[in-house]
């Protein structure tokens, strides 16, 4: 029996040790997704039934009205969102189930500042949304859009700054909730009309007013709409179909342009991401 | 202050007020370096709102408490650095293995990656689960969580290690087991360990031990002058006539006795020299006599004038609502 003892000591704090914090709970997170095969096919069990299923249908009743295009392609980038977003809100939750099994007093009682916890967890569900949209990016082909490099890139980063942003967003709920029953009940109840109201799933041209001011101030829309450009740019439409599928947002008649959205979401990730670090500095 | 600023933990006032309710109500003690402290008391007397306090996991409503050295509201960061926590709850993650839930630890705690490996295979030895490394840990056993969670809370070598109730809930063989890794500890490790229970039998284990309740602390000292404190013995006798014996030693001893667990029983100052003149005097045929020492059970009784079950039945509604705003 060997005592001898091995001179370990925790070294006092700083960016060093922010930047392993942040890694060692994003790598968590991963670990987490790929050993959990289940969520990973349920979580594509929806979009794919939306796209396919739905897309077809409502497509047979839509064909007339949009020449040479399948309504399914206009499907597709709102389906991506669907995706990115289910799966980082699924992401922010794993707190909640953090803090009734007992983990989150592991990270929160370490020598660490939360400001490393909370980044490390919203990067970890954004590359975990990102990994889950890709497998929805490789579907591209089969409705009707190409495999362009700069279009699939174009695609990824919007996807992560979107995945980043809802994660924030899952954070900041989640960091006060103390059951994941009440997590996903609200989760389900703020996602839903924001997922309805961002033109995944129809088009936001030619609304009633009301309507359109809804989707106007639903911050997704501003995540929507980026990837449907994208896509667009890379179709061959006719003017009209494409003023009709794909109207763009605009502010009192100036056409918000693809940077404005992207700016927008991004600040409201880091503006989510500032107020989730300030929950759990408020819970000490 | 210079006798203080050795001590592994030093109390001052320490004070909690959940609402209404004071759960600490102003305690002050010390613990030596490389002593084994405990907190004995019964469910809801504050022992888990004191241990929360000093590990910086609850905000003292008054006094203070400096614990390697640290203050725990001024010193978060410190205090932190330098402590290992075993909680009553577990906090492993399930779906990772056990040598990752250690990796993770390691990484969040920043220790020098060069000294990691070798560090996880010896603590995980010590409690030996090394085998059993890539085990996922929702597999394993109560017992085989709560020794990972202590070879956990050494990993990074903290010079005060704390353990919540470290053998509630777990079978004899266990306990016994994880008592054997305590000791193992304060042999190998430059260590200091405050903790807590409410099994007596265990308290003997410690250096010394603290009776608390109603979140006062009600005396401290070492286990054997604690009993020695009480002085007295317990008799337990067997007799034809309980009745009869016990009215005979009311009359002719001037001893209070009562029947426990079938057998009369009473306090004398020393047993052994009162059996020859119980047998002589007592004209009450005996069948059997047992005498012992006092234990930390009558320890706890002489202190607070109820067993510690009793306390626990008492103090049952309070408490549950007083560690759920612990834990919080």
């Amino acid at each position: 029996m060997t005592a001898e003892t091995i001179p370990i000591r925790v070294p006092a704090p700083g960016a060093a040790r922010d930047v392993r914090a942040i890694k060692v709970v994003l790598h968590r997170e991963m670990l987490r997704f790929v050993n959990d095969r289940t969520r990973l096919v349920t979580m594509l069990f929806q979009p794919v039934l939306w796209l396919f299923i739905m897309g077809t249908g409502l497509g047979t009743l839509v064909a007339g009205a949009i020449p040479g295009l399948d309504f399914r392609t206009f499907m597709y980038p709102g389906m991506i969102a669907m995706t990115v977003i289910s799966t980082a809100m699924f992401s922010a939750g794993s707190i909640v189930w953090d803090r009734e099994f007992g983990f989150l007093r592991e990270m929160l009682v370490a020598p660490v500042s939360r400001g490393a916890i909370v980044l490390g967890k919203c990067l970890g569900g954004a590359i975990v949304a990102t990994g889950q949209g890709v497998v929805i990016l490789a579907m591209a082909g089969l409705v009707g859009v190409p495999y362009d490099p700069l279009l699939m890139v174009t695609l990824l980063a919007e996807m992560f700054l979107a995945a980043f942003t809802i994660t924030a967003f899952g954070v900041t709920l989640a960091a006060r909730m103390k059951n994941m029953q009440t997590f996903f009940g609200i989760m389900q109840m703020a996602i839903m009309p924001m997922i309805f109201l961002s033109g995944a799933m129809f088009p936001l041209a030619n609304l009633p007013s009301w309507l359109h001011v809804l989707t106007t101030v639903n911050p997704l829309t501003y995540a929507v709409d980026p990837m449907r450009q994208a896509v667009f740019a890379h179709l061959d439409v006719a003017p009209q179909v494409n003023a009709m599928l794909n109207p763009g947002v605009s502010w009192f008649g100036w056409q918000v342009p693809i940077a404005v959205e992207a700016g927008l979401v991004a600040a409201a990730g880091l503006l989510l991401l500032g107020v989730a670090v300030a929950q759990f500095r408020r819970a000490d | 202050m210079t006798e203080t600023s050795g001590s592994a933990v030093s109390v001052r006032g320490l004070k909690k007020v959940f609402g209404k309710v004071e759960a600490v109500k102003g305690i002050d003690f010390e613990v030596a370096p490389g002593e084994v402290f405990g907190f004995l008391g019964p469910n809801g007397a504050g022992k888990t709102t004191t241990i929360s306090m000093l590990c910086t996991l609850a905000r003292p409503s008054g006094g203070t408490a400096l614990v390697a050295g640290h203050d725990v509201v001024r010193e978060r960061d410190e205090v932190r650095r330098n402590i290992g926590l075993v909680f009553q709850d577990p906090t492993l993650d399930g779906y990772l293995t056990a040598e990752q839930n250690l990796r993770f630890h390691a990484e969040l705690y920043g220790l020098p990656r060069a000294l990691v490996g070798e560090r996880i295979r010896q603590v995980m030895e010590m409690v030996a689960l090394w085998d059993r490394k890539d085990g996922k840990v929702m597999t394993f056993s109560g017992g085989m969580k709560r020794r990972l969670e202590i070879a956990r809370g050494l990993l990074h070598s903290p010079r005060v290690l704390f353990l919540d109730e470290p053998t509630v809930g777990l079978d004899p063989q266990t306990r016994s087991a994880i008592w054997g890794y305590i000791n193992k500890l304060r042999r190998t490790e430059d260590i200091t360990i405050f903790m807590t229970t409410h099994y007596m039998d265990e308290a003997e284990y410690c250096d010394r031990i603290a009776i608390i309740d109603h979140g006062e602390i009600v005396v401290i000292d070492s286990p054997e002058a604690l009993k020695a404190s009480v002085g007295k013995d317990r008799v337990q006798i067997q007799t034809g006539d309980d009745e009869a014996a016990i009215g005979a030693l009311r009359e002719r001893f001037g001893v209070e006795a009562a029947v426990h667990e079938g057998q009369v029983t009473f306090a004398v100052p020393s047993g052994e020299q009162f059996v020859p003149r119980l047998f002589a005097e007592l004209g009450v045929p005996i069948k059997s006599v047992s005498v012992s020492r006092p234990s930390l059970d009558d320890v706890f009784m002489s202190y607070t004038g109820t067993t510690i079950r009793d306390a626990e039945s008492d103090a049952g509604g309070a408490n549950q609502w007083m560690r759920a705003m612990a834990r919080r």
